[in-house]
């Protein structure tokens, strides 16, 4: 009998320590409001999933530090848990439904890339767990109707819309030749979207369209083609891997194009692995530093480069500003719905109209930010070789003028 | 479907050159497979992870402002050990087992190797810059890289510092003689634990210096190894066991093809294209030989 006693005590203790674990899992505990997010720390993309850890932790810093949230009069602070999905979409979908089902997480931040995001968003959907991401760019993201699914940063398929447009309005209005190289994965193949309509509206032609399998480190073929048929405009899109084997290729077989855009091509990276032959290379960014957006917690872009740089080492990459501003999205909405219902928070989110260091916030009913333009850098180097992105459209914000036609590969 | 690469001329000649400097590569790495294989009988799936790794000591006195061209000394010698050790932990406790566990075994190591290089060495691509220029050939139509060229000239070099060494040394005919019967060898006292481990090393050095050149003429990567363990796969299919001049004009054949799918195909069919002919062939070897049991019996 005594044994009995004990042994009901014993599992009731465990059984309540269970339930105190859970529930101190849950959204919000005390003053804490916890988010949940998976993110790429191992695997193929671990270097972006790093640097969007590194954006959540500063804007969940700063906002802790300058009063937190709040909420029906009450201030809250903002905790993340983080998960690592290892660049698998798989795992990143079962650790959401962890999130969701195991920690009670109600909302959530995004992981990095558009395929994780991809594979996140029907959990998210179907438990109403409102998200707010920050590096899914994929057209096909918001075009599924979800309901629950924001997302700070402008879709992909504008990615170098701007490009081609720069380059018909440079070619007095008429339509130019277009030659394109695309990796195989739902963000490249959406900026190839982009670059079809852009090319339909303004009757340009594309006469080269290649598609890059995700192995690839050789594009010879591709540049030939280049070569013979002597393109107006070369796009290349495949991560940062397409970005370095195209300069690479380009600068060894002296490929001479009048303008080449790409995206994921960071001056920094590439100028360190390619010096002065990465210059006047056209690249499109979700952000930059110089431009005059404004807001509360990080004052400007200049302002933030400079903390994010004191904080983590390295001038912050647009992946870092964009998952900052996630969380200064989230804490305008909580403070607006003045509540954690899911639904009201997801309602505030959707009516978000706000300005942040990072540009403007303002969703679509898809759920796509359509208050922010691109910006497109060109590279370009001093003679030392040291290379710096520097805005050159749209033009309220260029800080250099566009060098075109780039200069043969014989003048250099 | 795109045949322009047969409208231009200068691009047919452009496609054949790209195609056989890129053969002779992969044929180095093949040679290292064909030779593991016929002496240990072992298939390795960590052979294009290997390469990998070559690639990264390379990048790495790159980055340290050494030249990558030394890399193809260094690395061969610091993979030679690297190898070794891979023997001395796991190859030497299946090598006398079926293909099948040395399959998984080594399939094993390639995926420990690629997780480590992630870790180790971070998910960026990287590269290592020679410096070397371009060769333009034809008024300017045809262009070389000259890191290619220099790619396959090495890889020539040591394709026969390796050859003379199966001949001349004792070492490497105590391999040849491993390979024709490893019992016998065994009984006429040749150390076959030790022919073992440097066959497993030198394989892996042939795979360090293959890598050392494709830092310097493409781009590496921690997940880019399968492909070339494929590619040798196929090239020691075709050409045979023991047979190093069919493992380099298979080898070249490999490139030449690879390169006129990229253009006719598309590029995003090159690697797919390799792939499905290796199925046709093992089709059809697995045609010819029933036909051959079929007379026997």
């Amino acid at each position: 009998m005594k044994i009995k006693n004990i042994l009901i005590t014993f599992v009731s203790a465990i059984a309540l320590l269970f339930s105190t674990s859970v529930v101190s899992f849950a959204k919000v505990v005390g003053d804490k409001i916890i988010l949940g997010a998976a993110i790429s720390l191992t695997g193929k993309y671990s270097s972006n999933g790093v640097h969007t850890q590194n954006g959540y932790n500063m804007a969940v810093d700063r906002i802790n530090s300058m009063g937190g949230v709040k909420v029906g009069g009450k201030t809250y602070k903002f905790d993340i848990i983080y998960y690592d999905d290892e660049s698998n979409p798989k795992r990143a979908a079962q650790l959401a439904e962890r999130l969701i089902s195991q920690d009670k997480v109600e909302f959530m931040l995004g992981p990095y890339s558009s395929g994780l995001t991809k594979a996140i968003a029907p959990v998210t959907e179907k438990y109403g767990v409102p998200m707010v991401e920050a590096n899914g760019a994929s057209r096909s993201l918001f075009t599924k109707g979800y309901k629950y699914l924001f997302a700070v940063l402008a879709p992909a398929n504008l990615y170098l819309d701007v490009a081609i447009r720069t380059a018909v309005e440079l070619n007095g209005g008429k339509g130019v030749r277009i030659a394109q190289a695309f990796e195989q994965d739902a963000f490249s193949q959406d900026v190839r979207l982009g670059i079809l309509d852009a090319a339909k509206e303004t009757g340009s032609e594309i006469i080269i369209d290649d598609k890059l399998p995700k192995e690839l480190n050789d594009m010879a073929a591709t540049l030939v083609k280049v070569k013979q048929m002597k393109p107006d405009v070369l796009v290349v899109s495949g991560h940062t891997k397409g970005a370095l084997t195209a300069i690479r290729q380009i600068s060894e077989m002296k490929v001479d194009v009048p303008m080449l855009a790409m995206t994921h091509c960071d001056a920094a990276k590439l100028s360190k692995q390619h010096g002065k032959n990465s210059q006047y290379a056209l690249c499109a960014s979700q952000w930059h530093k110089t431009l005059t957006y404004k807001d509360d917690f990080f004052k400007d872009g200049m302002t933030y480069a400079a903390d994010f740089e004191k904080e983590f080492g390295y001038d912050p990459p647009y992946q870092s500003a964009e998952s900052s501003a996630a969380l200064l999205v989230f804490k305008d909405a909580f403070e607006r719905a003045n509540t954690f219902d899911q639904k009201k928070v997801r309602d505030a989110l959707a009516e978000t109209n706000m300005q942040t260091f990072y540009g403007n916030i303002k969703f679509a009913p898809g759920g796509q930010n359509v208050d922010k333009p691109m910006v497109l850098f060109q590279v370009m180097c001093d003679d030392a070789g040291k290379c710096e992105n520097k805005v050159v459209a749209p033009l309220k914000w260029a800080s250099a003028e566009l060098i075109h036609p780039v200069p043969k590969w014989s003048e250099r | 479907m795109d045949f322009l690469v047969f409208q231009y001329p200068m691009i047919t000649i452009q496609a054949c050159l790209d195609g056989l400097l890129l053969g002779i590569l992969f044929a180095l790495i093949a040679y290292g497979m064909a030779l593991q294989w016929g002496v240990m009988n072992i298939i390795n799936i960590a052979q294009g992870d290997l390469v990998i790794l070559g690639g990264y000591i390379a990048y790495f006195m790159y980055l340290y402002g050494i030249h990558p061209a030394w890399g193809v000394i260094v690395s061969p010698i610091i993979m030679y050990f690297v190898g070794i050790a891979i023997y001395k932990l796991v190859i030497n406790k299946v090598v006398d087992r079926d293909l099948f566990i040395s399959i998984l075994a080594t399939f094993g190591i390639s995926i420990l190797f690629m997780q480590l290089m992630n870790f180790a060495f971070g998910a960026d691509v990287v590269l290592a810059n020679s410096g070397y220029g371009t060769t333009m050939l034809f008024d300017n139509n045809v262009v070389l890289p000259n890191s290619k060229i220099f790619s396959a000239f090495i890889s020539i070099v040591f394709a026969i510092c390796l050859v003379v060494y199966m001949k001349r040394s004792k070492l490497g005919r105590a391999i040849r003689a491993t390979a024709q019967n490893a019992r016998a060898a065994k009984i006429l006292g040749v150390d076959t634990e030790k022919v073992y481990a440097a066959t497993f090393g030198i394989n892996a050095a042939l795979c360090g210096v293959a890598g050392a050149l494709i830092s310097i003429t493409f781009t590496i990567h921690p997940y880019m190894g399968l492909p070339y363990t494929i590619r040798s796969f196929m090239i020691v299919i075709v050409a045979g066991l023991g047979n190093l001049p069919g493992v380099a004009m298979s080898g070249m054949g490999l490139g030449i093809f690879e390169e006129f799918a990229d253009y006719i195909l598309g590029t995003e069919f090159r690697i797919g294209s390799v792939f499905l002919l290796l199925v046709l062939i093992l089709v059809y070897r697995r045609f010819k030989l029933s036909r051959k049991r079929e007379y026997l019996k």
